[in-house]
């Protein structure tokens, strides 16, 4: 039981992690709320099903095929669609659902309604401390930790990590410091959709592909951005580790209320942000520094 | 007679004075009008069900509007008020009893007090932070309704409580006058002095604060106004399609309201129930039917129309419209139509 639950709520929170600190860069640096994130995750997962099952190719080309695409994707949309209308807030909501609608119906029609799987990329079960644990669920966890190292490294140590932070915090002045503040927003939005698929691929092996798969991570994004603290990214991290926990713990401990498990993430984070309404590790925006 | 005769002069004269002035309120009236009579036009049963929702819809998207789009209190999960209400009405019908007429406003009581619950913790959060907040309540209850299913049936839903009415076109003659009178009730809410600090507190809290105006009341009447309203319409809609099952909290229905209303327009109360009369019957009629339209592809369509409209006329189609036909005059402030020269009550040039 124990076992589970830590391998389990391992898994989701480095998950969750992977797609809440994507959502909360672009959030820092655009301020765009992007609704569609999980759905180009979605689209990752299928991507690698249609590469890999339907035309038969090698599983790690797809996935590397996949990822790239999905970056594409995102880098269109947002050029095309997003960027033109993110001035107006509530615009910009609705253009980011319109895209993931236009996603997950795509996906409908492209797939069917039905459930897929895709195979895993690495077979078989390693014994840890005597608790079996799949080969994917590692790597999985690897994968992981490594990108949100490398992801944090790129942030505090490379110059295009430092553009990206200071424009975070004070875009006008980023911009009079001779940054490039439209190709950083190109770019963080790049990386921020390149995680969304990279998790995407990690999840398609360990959970079944629907077309509706992307709303339950998403509202589950949501949650952990507004816990950790928008535009955090340490808080995004914590956030993720405390619902994914809270998720796995309620499906483990109480599992003929397993349904429950979205209420009780959702509560957590209510009464978090009731008692520090900036949640954890909540940053202060140049425009509300007033 | 004579009477009548003057009565009616009258009112051709407040029609060619104030409506026949302004193309957006000569298009008002023709569609309200057309409204009214429909059910004489095409009596099909499944158009007038697809015209009834389309108007609870309309009556749930404007009160999101309501709250959300004057006050800048970006709602997330607006479901709630609406599902709450049709849950409730649902749950006395069957229980208790008792019928629409009672039910209805109950349900809309007890979405005012979901209100006050989401309202009350929610007045110490600020934009994004309290749009992620709001979108927690209805998530939260969808798990208590599965919880008990003694009371709610859980995944199924309540189903088999009463009717509207028994005849289609009576519960078209229900929905569609009351969705207008609180269509102009919201309306009017928005033109009164309430409204105008609705929309200061979405400029600039902090200067209403300044102003004397205790912002904390009027955010949470708003929440409470617009959860009435939510209310109203979950309650029609329970006792119309006859079943109060979870979707009625889902996250889609939420996101469906802010869909509607910034596609019509925000803070205008008419853009959103534009942006259902227009978007609800395309989806589930005019593309199935007319540009033959596979109904699994109807969703897709539905979002490439809202996603092209809003990249020409991100402020919504209302406003765009509202903005590409009117002037305001600079003297007296009253709406021209855009191709005048001078404006038609104070003759002052329009620039």
């Amino acid at each position: 039981m124990a076992e589970n639950i830590i391998v389990y709520g391992l898994v989701s929170s480095g998950v969750y992690a992977l797609l809440a600190v994507g959502f909360s860069l672009i959030f820092g640096v655009a301020r765009i709320v992007n609704l569609a994130h999980t759905a180009f995750y979605m689209l990752a997962a299928y991507l690698i099903y249609s590469l890999a099952i339907t035309l038969g190719l090698n599983l790690f080309l797809s996935i590397a095929i996949a990822i790239v695409a999905v970056i594409v994707a995102g880098i269109i949309s947002y050029r095309l669609v997003i960027a033109r209308v993110r001035q107006h807030e509530a615009t910009t909501l609705i253009v980011t659902i319109a895209l993931a609608v236009i996603i997950q119906e795509a996906i409908l029609k492209g797939f069917g309604g039905n459930p897929r799987s895709v195979p895993k990329v690495i077979s078989g079960a390693t014994e840890i401390f005597g608790v079996g644990v799949l080969n994917q669920q590692l790597l999985t966890l690897g994968v992981v930790l490594v990108l949100i190292l490398a992801t944090w490294i790129f942030l505090m140590k490379t110059k295009s990590g430092v553009a990206i932070r200071s424009t975070a915090q004070d875009r006008e002045t980023a911009n009079l410091m001779g940054i490039n503040v439209p190709r950083i927003e190109m770019l963080t939005m790049a990386i921020s959709v390149g995680l969304a698929a990279i998790a995407g691929a990690l999840v398609a092996p360990l959970f079944v592909l629907t077309p509706g798969m992307w709303t339950h991570p998403l509202v589950m994004v949501l949650a952990i951005v507004v816990l950790g603290g928008l535009g955090s990214l340490q808080g995004s991290l914590i956030g993720a580790i405390i619902l994914g926990f809270a998720e796995n713990l309620v499906v483990f401990l109480a599992p003929s209320g397993a349904f429950l498990k979205t209420s009780v993430a959702l509560t957590i984070m209510l009464i978090v942000i009731l008692i520090r309404p900036e949640g954890l590790f909540g940053v202060k925006f140049e425009e509300e520094r007033g | 007679m004579i009477a009548l005769v003057a009565y009616i002069t009258r009112l051709f004269k407040l029609l060619r004075a104030e409506v026949f002035v302004l193309p957006g309120r000569t298009v008002a009236l023709f569609i309200i009008l057309l409204l009214l009579i429909f059910p004489l036009i095409s009596p099909e049963t499944y158009v007038l069900r697809v015209i009834i929702i389309a108007g609870i819809y309309a009556i749930f998207a404007a009160s999101w509007d309501l709250l959300s789009g004057f006050t800048g209190q970006i709602n997330f999960g607006h479901a709630l008020f609406f599902g709450v209400a049709a849950y409730t009405a649902a749950i006395l019908n069957l229980n208790l009893g008792l019928a629409p007429w009672a039910t209805i406003p109950l349900g809309a009581v007890a979405a005012v007090l979901a209100g006050l619950v989401v309202g009350i913790p929610c007045l110490r959060l600020r934009g994004t932070y309290l749009a992620f907040a709001t979108l927690a309540f209805p998530l939260i209850l969808v798990g208590v309704v599965y919880a008990i299913p003694s009371v709610t049936h859980g995944e199924l839903g309540i189903y088999g409580i009463a009717s509207l009415s028994a005849s289609r076109i009576t519960s078209y003659y229900i929905v569609i006058p009351s969705m207008l009178a609180l269509g102009f009730i919201m309306w009017k809410i928005s033109d009164s002095k309430t409204g105008l600090i609705f929309h200061a507190i979405r400029e600039d809290e902090v200067t209403a604060r300044a102003s004397g105006i205790n912002t904390t009341r009027y955010k949470l009447l708003a929440f409470c106004l617009s959860g009435l309203f939510a209310g109203i319409a979950g309650g029609l809609y329970a006792h119309f399609v006859k079943a109060a099952a979870p979707s009625t909290l889902e996250l889609l229905l939420s996101f469906q309201a802010i869909i509607w209303a910034v596609f019509g327009g925000m803070a205008t109360i008419y853009g959103p129930i534009a942006g259902v009369l227009i978007l609800y019957p395309l989806t589930e009629y005019v593309l199935i039917k007319y540009f033959a339209v596979p109904t699994e592809a109807r969703l897709l369509i539905t979002g490439v129309i809202v996603l092209l409209v809003l990249l020409f006329m991100p402020q919504g189609l209302t406003t765009w419209f509202r903005d590409k036909t009117e002037k305001v005059c600079p003297r007296c402030k009253l709406q021209n139509v855009a191709w005048r020269k001078t404006c038609r009550v104070c003759a002052a040039e329009l620039d």
